[in-house]
This record gives structure tokens, sequence and C-alpha cells, in this order.
């Protein structure tokens, strides 16, 4: 059994007692526990069910890559699913459920999948559920899902709360132990400004557990003081529980750092996500272990042999009472000597090579340890736990040799160097074959805007495997002198496989790659029979490495099974692509403060209080916020807006436009690029004046629209839509910047800086003169000029134009002005009979005007000729942007659908989008059209349904009748008439 | 048609009797041959398009001297790293036209091709999350009915039934209502790639991967041949469907083509039990997301607003697009990221696809199929093996390259407002 020994252990505090449930059942673990050591302590081996198989599944690692042992962790508002309890540092009060299982863990229906797991074997799926088709969908895919997937689906919105934060550093060094120690301290020597994060939440890495002993004194105590040296220094800082996530482009690195994780609920940030601009990057990530492949490698109980020496000498907690050590390599017989150390049984250790001799074997012999040299596992005996192990030779079969009773093993494949971050960004990967490892190629690094390299690999990292090779790599990489250590000669790994190594296929049906998915040896043998050759067809076929752990185990030992299937050297099959995130990280955290409410910054115009307490029905515009319409008590939204239009049209109407783009486009050349910008001509106009503008894209579509006001001998005011503000300013500084970068031009987007006001209707003026301050006369601000003054104590500019085909003027001031001019402006208009107006109504009175809306009459498809906008396109410019694709054949095509008025026989409103048909259908078998509908409205004013829309031929075809069918075989009958439905001759504007 | 004879069929039953030999018996997917000097037609690039070109050229018109020829390893682009949603809800009668001709050969693509391609038609939805893109799916509704595309409108009420997980009260951008494509859905990427590929190959069609194009040979006006990394391949007629790199490959022609590589980004969360069995796009937030087989959310959101080849991830679209869907979908806040990856994406300046006679005789190009290709496949295949095989097809008349000459663009600006 797992048990916790009765001392040691140097990050526990056995003084500080930590009560945690597992499947409802009490534990306790110490303070310094992670919730894997705490478990095992517990005896706790059985943690999970596997995806596919839904086999036992026990704890195999102690970091960051362990497979198995995931849990949904919390409840309520705080539940997580796939907690690897590995990292999950232990708290008072936590709760975690194993996952994958019904009804439970210990008794799972699923399994039966293991029972005809035969008949299952990799990509199986494609192979199979194909008949009768509907059965996919409703009957196998359901049932796929339900077995497959891990934890459980969180129900409700998540309680905490995560933030982000910006880091600059000349250095990052990622990876808190002895290499990234030692490398941070010569950086930090040499002045440069260093930040040095780690995974843990403890200093110094393996060289503590593995009894490294540097310039004559224990690592811990070397560790103890490297850290307070360098939280001396100025130019440091020292980050623990922190991940580099990812490392992007230009030394663009992300760092994860888990701040709450192990005190949930007090307040402080779950995450932060550190967006961090990297000068130089040094990975220090150290190596992990690899499993070695030999049937019934999956049975809880079988473990890392560096695992099995963590969980003993840090958390004072022995994964069996008996363990059978199994390796390759030298550094496993460390793993024999701290169980013997720690007064545990070691039955033997299993040592696949032939003839092992040096200090470490030595030293295990020493202790009376039976060393099976040339020998193999050949297959764990046992279920839920193993039980025993069947011995036999490494170059054979599997012929049992002898039987070894155990309930642990310890296992070791050798090391693979931490290559994601080198390799995230472009960093290349050459194959070491005496460590037989994947180790950074230094020469072709990832590069950074400089083209020169931006990550060094130090330590284990780089493929050094003992203390003395790791602090000497980081002397030579970052200068300084290396500290001595007392590292002893280790002999070559041999590399294995699998074991045996002449195993058939029912042993390699039982040898486990990828723990979490099932993929077994066989699966990827059979990937390679059938073709799959390349090591992501392998990879995608069996699954291999697709799990949460990204096959951090699993994936050296599956493309070497991949390259001896193919009988190609293991570079030649090449690795998979390396992607962030190193470990899985919180959506919580990328989404960071932006959420709820302030997910997108809402922007508000400075009447916004105003509206909200006068009944305000607002609609998002961009990231706007504006007023659809007011409603008065007990009325309906189509009321309140018909309400508004009549008395617009009757009194007077106030809509706040303060939304309306407003750049600010100033230099000599000012006029010059107008009139590129613009259709029209734009830097004839003359100061004091006003004139309507389009914009189109390089390909000739309308893009935007407003009036243009020159407000100086070389400054413009462009207005532009609400939504389109943002983005017409990026284009013009995107023609600026990129093409015309020679242009005496500045641009600055004003919108915010105003507030404005649209007074229209048939009182306009009456409520300006009343407040006073300016000449508002017919003769004195004529239509399309515009005047500065003061207007009712602000300092006011007033523009005489109209979108509504009312008399109107719109007024900006400053934004800190804005709500007192509203309120100035409703109290003056009181008399009057003035109401304010929101979108909804300004939409409407505009399509009776026969107006335009970019959005609605536009789509990206539209020319300005298609809506006979021709007037507002010069004939005379050389240029502007569209000019030439306007000119190609199809936009100059006769047949194009132009903008024509729409009214219904009876008066009904024409739905939203609908098409006009014509005869027969088109080559693809597709109903012929002749137009559609672009805008339709409800026009209080006249009382009838009006549209705008665009018709093949429509001008030529006035008062013909087109069909337009709707939903349910409705058919809106519709005549083709003029656009403007309303006070066509403009007498209600121009007075 | 019987033109997978050649192959031992897949079944149930041809599991459980290789399942007696330990599976040691299984013939391989598809043939590594060795090119052969001389084919009828070769097809540069082994994904999905490239494929499902060979495959109807063979299966549709008889022609099965074919080589597809391929850089890297087949279904290795797009086709291997999409968020495999499946719909045909546009706008413009074209593109209604392909997409739904793609969407009913998903179908039967499974038992065509006797290859699981996992098609789940379990439904797409797109949000309107403002009045305009209210407007905006009412118009597409009306269209795609004219277009023989089963869609419709539905409202926030229905929305919910069909996705209990989400949000529709957002304080920012409410839930309106949805465009409904109840037979949208998704299939399993790779097994497009290796479903068509096994059919080809069964044809006796030849599948040569690691083999890079690095000449095209014409004579006369007319394509002769190609040059690659392993020989020189005469051919009779010759297709380019190699997405983002077909420009490189129109250069060796002698051709321009109007085509920008972009890096779409996306990204996958841990494996969770089945919680969404709908497709659901965001286009106002830009992000959507569906559930994998696996249990994984399969997440997309934007382009990178730079042009680049290398298909790598970056973070400030996932940043956006996890934003949004936390929103929409407040749950996935406790999940994690697993990985995210990029692919790049040949755009053309209407962003729909080219699938084109070229000034090159008997040299044919499908690409630009930009962020929506893998939906596409099987129709576009169907579409590039007639325009091949006849001359002309109507379902690629409107996506001729020289529209962009003549400004007879196939806009989906409206339907296609994100990356998709």
């Amino acid at each position: 059994m797992s048990t916790r020994l009765p001392k040691g252990g140097r990050l526990i505090d056995r003084t500080k007692p930590l009560n945690f449930t597992f499947n409802g059942r009490r534990m306790q673990g110490y303070q310094g526990d992670t919730l894997a050591s705490a478990l095992l302590g517990a005896d706790q081996m059985l943690l999970g069910r596997s995806f596919k198989y839904h086999r036992p599944r026990g704890l195999v690692a102690s970091g960051a890559e362990e497979p198995n042992a995931l849990v949904g962790l919390g409840t309520g508002s705080r539940f997580e699913p796939n907690q690897r309890v590995t990292t999950t540092e232990l708290f008072e009060g936590a709760s975690a459920a194993s996952q994958n299982h019904w009804p439970s863990l210990e008794f799972d229906v699923g399994a039966i999948n293991n029972t005809f797991g035969r008949f299952l074997p990799g990509g199986f799926y494609y192979k199979t559920f194909m008949f009768p088709r509907f059965a996919w969908k409703h009957v196998f895919e359901p049932v796929i899902r339900q077995s497959a997937g891990l934890g459980k689906v969180p129900q409700d919105r998540d309680a905490d709360r995560y933030e982000y934060a910006y880091g600059f550093a000349d250095l990052v060094v990622v990876g808190g132990g002895v290499a990234g120690l030692a490398a941070a301290l010569q950086a930090g020597k040499e002045g440069k400004r260093v930040l040095l994060i780690e995974q843990t939440a403890h200093w110094g890495g393996r060289a503590p557990v593995d009894g490294v002993e540097i310039d004559g004194r224990p690592a811990e105590d070397w560790v103890k003081a490297t850290v307070e040296a360098l939280g001396k220094m100025a130019n440091v800082t020292l980050r623990t529980r922190t991940m580099a996530s990812g490392l992007y482009d230009h030394g663009y690195l992300l760092a994860y750092e888990r701040i709450g994780d192990h005190t949930p609920g007090d307040g402080r940030p779950r995450h932060r996500l550190w967006r961090i601009r990297a000068g130089h990057v040094v990975t220090a990530t150290g190596a992990i272990e690899r499993p070695l492949s030999f049937a019934g490698n999956d049975i809880p109980g079988v473990m890392l042999a560096g695992a099995v020496r963590d969980y003993v000498v840090n958390w004072a907690v022995s994964p069996g009472d008996r363990t059978v050590v199994v390796t390759n390599n030298d550094d496993a017989y460390r793993t024999a000597l701290a169980l013997t150390e720690a007064g545990l049984i070691v039955a033997a250790v299993v040592d696949a090579r032939a003839s092992v001799t040096g200090a470490l074997p030595d030293a295990v012999r020493a202790k009376g340890i039976r060393v099976l040299e040339g020998r193999g596992i050949a297959k764990v005996k046992g279920t839920k736990r193993v039980t025993g192990v069947s011995i036999c030779a490494q170059a054979g079969e599997g012929a049992e040799i002898e039987e070894i009773d155990c309930d642990a093993i310890a296992m070791s494949g050798g090391w693979s160097p931490v290559v994601h971050l080198w390799s995230h960004c472009g960093g290349k990967l050459i194959w070491d074959d005496a460590r037989a490892m994947f180790r950074p190629d230094a020469a072709k690094p990832p590069t950074g805007d400089d083209g020169m390299s931006m990550v060094t690999a130090v330590g284990s990292a780089n493929g050094a495997l003992t203390a003395d090779e790791v602090l000497a790599d980081v002397a030579k990489q970052m200068g300084g002198k290396a500290a001595k250590t007392n590292s002893v000669a280790e002999a070559a790994l041999e590399p294995v496989w699998i074991m045996p190594q002449g195993a058939g296929p029912q042993l390699k049906m039982k040898m486990w790659l990828d723990y979490q998915n099932d993929v077994k040896v066989s699966d990827v043998q059979l990937a390679a029979r059938e073709g799959y050759h390349s090591v992501e067809h392998t990879k995608r076929y069996t699954t291999l490495g697709m799990a949460t752990d990204q096959g951090k185990l699993s994936n050296i030992n599956g493309l070497a099974v991949l390259s001896d299937a193919l009988s190609q050297a293991i570079p030649q099959t090449g690795t998979t692509t390396f992607r962030p995130p190193y470990t899985p990280i919180s959506m919580g955290a990328i989404a960071g403060e932006a959420r709820g409410d302030i997910f997108q910054p809402l922007r508000k115009t400075p009447m916004d209080e105003w509206h909200g307490a006068n009944g305000a029905y607002f609609e998002p515009v961009g990231l706007w916020r504006r007023t659809y319409c007011y409603q008065r008590p007990g009325e309906g939204v189509h009321e309140a807006v018909n309400r508004e239009i009549l008395n617009a049209r009757e009194k007077v109407g106030m809509l706040d436009a303060s939304t309306l783009g407003k750049l600010i486009v100033k230099g000599p050349d000012a006029g010059r690029f107008l009139d590129m910008l613009y259709t029209g001509v734009m830097s004839t106009l003359p100061v004091g004046k006003c004139r309507y503008g389009l914009m189109c894209n390089e390909n000739g579509f309308l893009s935007d629209d407003g009036v243009v006001v020159r407000l100086s001998e070389d400054t413009w005011l462009c207005h532009t839509t609400s939504g389109g503000a943002d983005r017409i300013h990026g284009w013009m500084e995107d023609w600026l910047q990129c093409e015309w970068w020679d242009w005496k031009v500045y641009t600055a987007n004003v919108t915010e800086e105003y507030a404005q006001i649209a007074v229209a209707g048939p009182n306009a003026r009456k409520v300006l003169e009343k407040l006073g301050g300016m000449d508002v006369s017919a003769e004195g601000l004529p239509a399309m000029e515009w005047r500065e003054g003061v207007l009712g104590g602000c300092r006011a500019r007033v523009y005489r134009i109209s979108f509504s085909g009312e008399l109107s003027y719109e007024i900006a001031v400053p934004a800190s002005e804005g709500l007192a001019l509203w309120k100035a402006l409703i109290a003056a208009g009181e008399e009057f009979g003035v109401m304010p107006y929101g979108t909804e109504a300004m939409h409407i009175m505009r399509a009776e005007k026969g107006f335009i809306m970019i959005g609605d009459e536009t789509d990206g498809t539209v020319i300005p000729q298609d809506l006979n906008l021709n007037w507002a396109i010069s004939k005379k410019k050389a240029d502007y942007l569209g000019k030439r694709a306007q000119e190609r054949s199809h936009m100059a095509s006769p047949d194009r659908w132009k903008l024509v008025g729409l009214e219904t026989l009876d008066g009904s409103v024409l739905p939203d989008g609908v098409y006009a048909v014509a005869d027969g259908v088109n080559a693809n078998g597709q109903r012929n059209v002749q137009g559609r509908v672009t805008s339709t409205y409800y026009s209080p004013t006249l009382k009838k349904g009006i549209a705008m829309g665009l018709v093949k031929h429509g001008p030529d075809r006035m008062g013909e009748v087109i069909d337009f069918p709707a939903d349910g075989g409705k058919v809106f009958k519709a005549k083709i008439v003029d656009q403007v439905f309303y006070d066509k001759e403009g007498a209600k504007q121009n007075v | 048609m019987s033109i997978t004879r050649a192959m031992k069929r897949y079944s149930a039953f041809a599991i459980a009797r290789e399942a007696m030999s330990y599976h040691q018996n299984w013939e391989e997917a598809w043939r590594s041959p060795a090119p052969k000097p001389k084919y009828d037609v070769v097809i540069v690039g082994a994904g999905g398009h490239g494929l499902a070109t060979a495959y109807y050229l063979g299966k549709n018109y008889g022609i099965t001297n074919v080589a597809v020829i391929e850089k890297g390893w087949l279904g290795g682009g797009n086709t291997g790293r999409n968020t495999t949603i499946i719909r045909s809800n546009y706008l413009q009668d074209p593109s209604a036209a392909i997409y739904e001709k793609a969407r009913s050969l998903f179908e039967d693509l499974s038992q065509d091709l006797n290859y699981n391609v996992m098609f789940s038609p379990r439904g797409l939805l797109m949000l309107a999350q403002t009045h305009h893109e209210v407007r905006g799916y009412r118009r597409t509704v009306y269209a795609n009915n004219l277009q023989g595309v089963a869609t419709e409108w539905i409202e926030p009420k229905r929305v919910k039934e069909l996705v209990p997980i989400i949000n529709l009260d957002g304080p920012r951008y409410p839930v309106l209502g949805a465009l409904y494509q109840a037979r949208g859905g998704t299939a399993r990427h790779d097994a497009v790639a290796w479903g068509y590929a096994r059919a080809c190959s069964a044809m006796g069609m030849d599948i040569i991967q690691q083999c890079e194009v690095t000449g095209i040979r014409s004579e006369g006006g007319k394509v002769v041949g190609v040059n690659t990394t392993k020989g020189a391949i005469d051919c009779g007629k010759l297709g380019l469907v190699a997405a983002g790199h077909s420009s490189v490959l129109a250069d060796m022609a002698g051709f321009r083509l109007p085509i920008e590589s972009l890096a779409l980004q996306a990204l996958v969360s841990e494996p969770i039990k089945p919680c969404m069995d709908v497709v659901v796009m965001a286009n106002t937030v830009h992000g959507y997301m569906s559930q994998s087989d696996k249990g994984e959310m399969v997440i997309g959101g934007g382009t990178d607003g730079f042009n680049n080849y290398t298909q790598r991830g970056s973070f400030h679209h996932v940043e956006e697009t996890v934003r949004a869907l936390i929103e929409t979908f407040p749950m996935i806040s406790r999940l994690k990221m697993l990985r995210q990856w990029g692919g790049i994406v040949d755009m053309t300046g209407d962003r729909s696809p080219i699938l084109s006679k070229t000034p090159v005789e008997n040299l044919f190009v499908n690409c630009g199929w930009g962020t929506g290709g893998f939906k596409a496949i099987p129709g576009s295949g169907w579409a590039m093996a007639e325009l091949m095989a006849r001359g002309h097809s109507p379902l690629t008349e409107e996506f001729s390259m020289y529209r962009f000459r003549e400004g007879k663009f196939i806009d989906e600006s409206v339907a296609a407002g994100v990356a998709h």
C-alpha cells in the first residue's frame, strides 16, 4: 500500500495538517503537500479512469507531465474539471472527485470497452459506424461522446476573478532549478533586468531530491543561498507558481501565475496572465522522464522512477511497500537508494542493459538489492493495483524467468529535455543518439525581429544529465564559473523502446504509450502498417499525444515505435509540432478582467445619464450604446418611435448625435488627401461650408458617408457614421502611413471630444433663437453652412445640415458641456413642443426622405452609382480611391441592381431583407431573383409601409409591380416608386 | 459505382475478423508509390480539395490515371487544422450553390468513401446580437430559401433550448435570435482527407507525398508537366489546389493570383463531458465554438492583421475570442485552453474562392477558400473535377479568377463577417 512515512519530507510541515475529501471520503495531508502526495499518503492510488477503455488509472508522475491523475476540484461556482493533482497544492477543505466513470471509480460500466479492447484498435471508428446513415448522428456519436470527454461540465458562472499584467525584462529565465538559478545569478550580477519564473511553489527543482551537493554543501542550502542572493538584487524579480505557457513572435512570452489556486475564496485574483516582452529568454525547463513500454505498464502502481523518488523525499510518501525498479539507465538507481534510505523494500532493480557497472549500481548492490542485468518486465500483474511482475530477458520474446511480488514499479526509460518554449516559435531540435533524446539545436534557434537568437536553452533542458554537466552548461552559455558538484560518472543509457525487445502482438496490445488516451504500441504499429507514416498522421489516427498532457510522456516513445515500424531513424520521423500552452491555462485567465459589464468598453455619450432617466430603450451601435427610442409609461417601442417622428415632423425633435464620427484632417496636403479619399471634391470646399461625401474602398464599394466641414484653410472635419469612426480613422492612417507617407497630413479622431445634438423640425429655429447668442436665421446660417459662437452660454459650432428632411441644426459643443446644452434645449423647447427622438425615428425619417444608410443600403457589394449617387462623384478628378475599380466592366454594367422606392399595394410593411423573384431558375437550380429590400419601415408620416430596395433596371421600371415571397408562402406585391417619399422638393428643410 | 472495389471494405465485421490476428493484416489505406513519368491529370496539393478533385475525376468522369502531388503529408494543411464546421448558409447565389453541394455530399460521404468521416449534422446557429445583425440574417434566410438551402430564423427562446449553456442576456450584446441551419454541423477533418486518399488510391491513382513542385512546364501556351523534387512528371492537365501556396505555383506557370496569406487562429479546451450539441457562431463578438466528439470545446476566432506563412498561433486574437465566448458561455471560464494553433488561409479580394481556367491552357486552379474551405471540400472537388474534365461547370462559373478584372465580386461580407 501507499503510506505516509513516519519521518522526512522536505516540503511538508507536519505541524499543519490539512483536511480534504476525495469522492466524499475525508482525508488528511499536510501543508506543503500536493493533492497527489496527500492522496498517495492516504493510500489512494486509484484516481481515475482512462479516456477510451476506462481502465483504472493511478499516479504516474509528480509534476506537469502527469497524464492520469485528473480530478474535478471544488464545488459550485468554483468547480473545475480536469485538475492535475500533481500540480495542485493542497489546501484546507479541498474537495476532489475522480472523473470519467459510472457509477463509481471502483466499478465503472464503461470498462466494458476494455473487455472488448481487442475490437477497438487505434482508429477503429473510421472503419465502422457507417450504417445506417442516420445512426452516426443519432446512435453512435452520442454514445461515443458520452463515453469520451473527461471532466464534468461546470454549471455555474465562475466566482473567481482574473487579471492580466505586463512585464518587461532583458532576460527571462524560465525554470527555478539549479540551472535557472545559476543562470539568473550570473545575469543578475551583470546588471541585467532579470525575471526568473518557476512553475511550482518551490525553488531548486530536482537537485535536492537527487542528493546533489554544490560547492561542498547540500543542494538545498545552495538553493536557499542563491535565492537569497537573487532576492537582494534590485534588478532581479523572482516569481514562483508562474509557468511560461508560450513563446510567440518577437520574444512575446506568456506566463501564467496561479496566485490563488491554493487559497480559494481569499479575494485575490485566481490567476494572473503575464504578457512579457523579453529581450532574451533562457529556458532552464529541465527534463521529463520517459516511461518504459512493457505489458501492463498502465496499471496503478507503475510510476516514473523520478516521481517515486520525489514522493519519498519531498513529501515522505511511499508509493508502495515493495518496489521493483525497472530501467535502462543509471539514474533510476537513485530511486532504489532513496527507497532503501526511507526504510522501504526494493525487491529488485531490473535493468535492460546486459552489463551494469558504475558508482550508482554498485551503491545499490551494496545495500543488498538484487540487480537483474539484461532483464525486462514481461508483464505486470494486477488490475486496480500492481501485485507483481513477471521478469523476462530483454532480448527475448517475454518468456517468464521469474515472478516478483511487489505493489509498486518505478520505471525509467531515460530523460527528454523540455523543449516546448524553444520550439513554439520555430527553434529546431537535433536528435542526440548517445543520450537518446531530442535537444535544442543551438545552430537553429528561434529568432527575434532582428534575426538573432531569442532563446538559450541551458542545463537539462539543453540535454545535460548530471549536476556537473548542468552547471557547466550554464557557465558555458551564460558566462561565469561553474560550481563543483558531487556528480559521479554514469554509464550510458541504452535506448529501450519496447520491453522485451521481441514482444509479440499480444504483449504489444498491453503496452501503453499514451495513458490518458489509451494509445498502445500496437496502435502506433497499426497506423504505420496502414500507411499513416507521417508522425502527424500517426498522432491523429491513434490520438497519441493529444490528451491533456499533450504527449509529455508519450511522444518520444511513440515516435520511436513508429520509426522502428517504418525502419527509419528517429530524426527522420521527426516530432509533432509543439504548440502553446506548455500546460493548459484557464480561459478565465485569458479573458482577464474583461468580462461582464467591462467585457468591452461601453461608450456612452455625455447625455447618456439623461436618456436613461427618461425612458431610453438602448441599443448597441458598435461599442456605443445609443437610444433606440424614449418610451413613456405604458408605451410600446413602436408607439414611441411613431410619436417621436410625428412630433419632429410637426413640431421639433432632438437627437443625441454625439456618436457620429468626427475626424480632423489637417495639413498642407489635407485637401489633396481628402480628394483621394472621397468621391467628391473637398479641396474646393470654402471655409464655413459643409459638403456631403462618400468614401469607397479600393474595390469601388461604398464604405462610409458623412458631411465634411471645412474649418479653416488647412483643416477639415470629416463626419463618419457612428460605427465607422475608428475604422475610417484607421483607413486614413493606413493610406497616410503606407502609401502617401510623404504627404503632409495629420489626422485626429475627436469623436469623443464633442457632444453633438440635432435639433430638427419646423420649430427648430425658434428653439435655438430662444436659447440665443447666435444668428441662426435663414440668412445668417444658410443650409450646408456652419458658424461658431456661443449658444445658450455654451461654446458651440452649429451646422445647418439635415438627415431628417426637416429644418435642422446640428450643434457641436465640448463634451463636458453636452448635458448642459441638452437640458437647456429641452427647457427652451418646451413651449415649442420639443421631444427627444432615438435612432429608430432617425432611420425612418431618413428613409421617408430617401436618404441612404451605410449598412442598410450598402453591404460591401454596392457602389455609389447603384444608389443613384452619381451627383456626389466628381467627374473631373483624375483619381479617387475606388475610381479605377468602378470603371471595370461589371461595375459599369447597366444590369446592376439600382436603388428605388418600394410600396406594397396594400400599404403593408415589406419584411426586412426579402428578395424580388424573377421567372425560372439558374444553372444551379436556384430561383432567379431581380432585387431585394434594403430598408423597410412603417411610415407614421405617410401612414403606410415604405421601403427602399435594389432592383435590376429599377429606375427604368417605375410603376411596375414585383413579387417578394416571404415567410409561410406569403407573397408581397410591391410597386416600384421614387425613393423619396416625403417632401421631394425639400421645401421643409430649406426654410 | 464500384470504384472502390479494389480495396478491402471497412466494417464492424472486418474489425472483428482482423482482431483475430491482432490487427496484423490490415492493408495500407493508401499506397505510397514512386511517380510515373506521365499522367492524364496531375493535381498539386493533397489536401481535402486536391484529393476530392481527384476522387470525383475518377468517380464522375472515369479519369483515373491521376497523380496527386503533395509537398508535405496528405491532409497536413488547412484540412487538418480547421475547426471542422460545415454549413451552407451563404448569402450570394454562387456561394450557396457550391457550399450546399458540398454539404449535401457530406450527408453520404462516409458511405460513399467507405470511411467514417463522422459527418454530424447537429445544427449550426449564427447568433444575432445587434438589430443590424437581425436584419442581415433575416435577409440570409430569404436568400437561402430561394437557393434551396434550408435555414430558418429562430427566436431567443429556441436558441436557449438548442444551447442550454448559452447566456442570452449578456450585458453588452444580448442574443436577439439566430440564423439556424439544422443540417449544418461538423465532420472529422482528418478523416475527410484520409477517406478521399484511400478511395483515390483504390482507383489506381498515385498519391505522392514529400514531393515538392519546383517548376511548371508549358509548351505553346499549354501545360505539359511539372518538375518536382522526385523528378519530372508529364501531364495532360494540371490542377493547382495548394491553398496559400497557389500563388507560388502560379508564379512558376507565369501568371499571378490575387491571393494573400494570413494566419487564422484556433484553439481547443481540455475535454469535458457533452454539453453543447450544436455549433454556435457569434459574429458580433468574433468567436465560434463547437464540442468535438472527444469532448474538447473547439474555438475559432479571427485572422492576424498581417500576412505570413508561419502556421503559428498568436495570442491577441485568442484573447479577444475567449473573452467573447466567456460572455456567451460563462461556464467555459473554468475550462482550460489545451492547445492553440494557426492555419494559413489564402484570401482573395472578395473572400470567395477561385475555381478557374488560367492563362495557361489545360492548367486549372482551385484556391482562395480563405477561412471557410473545409466545409466546401466535397463540392469543391466535385466542381473542380467537372471544370477539368468538361472545361466548364455551372458551379465554378462565377468563381473565375478573371472576375477581379471585371469587378464581378462574390462578396460574402454580410454572411461571412468573421472567419469561419
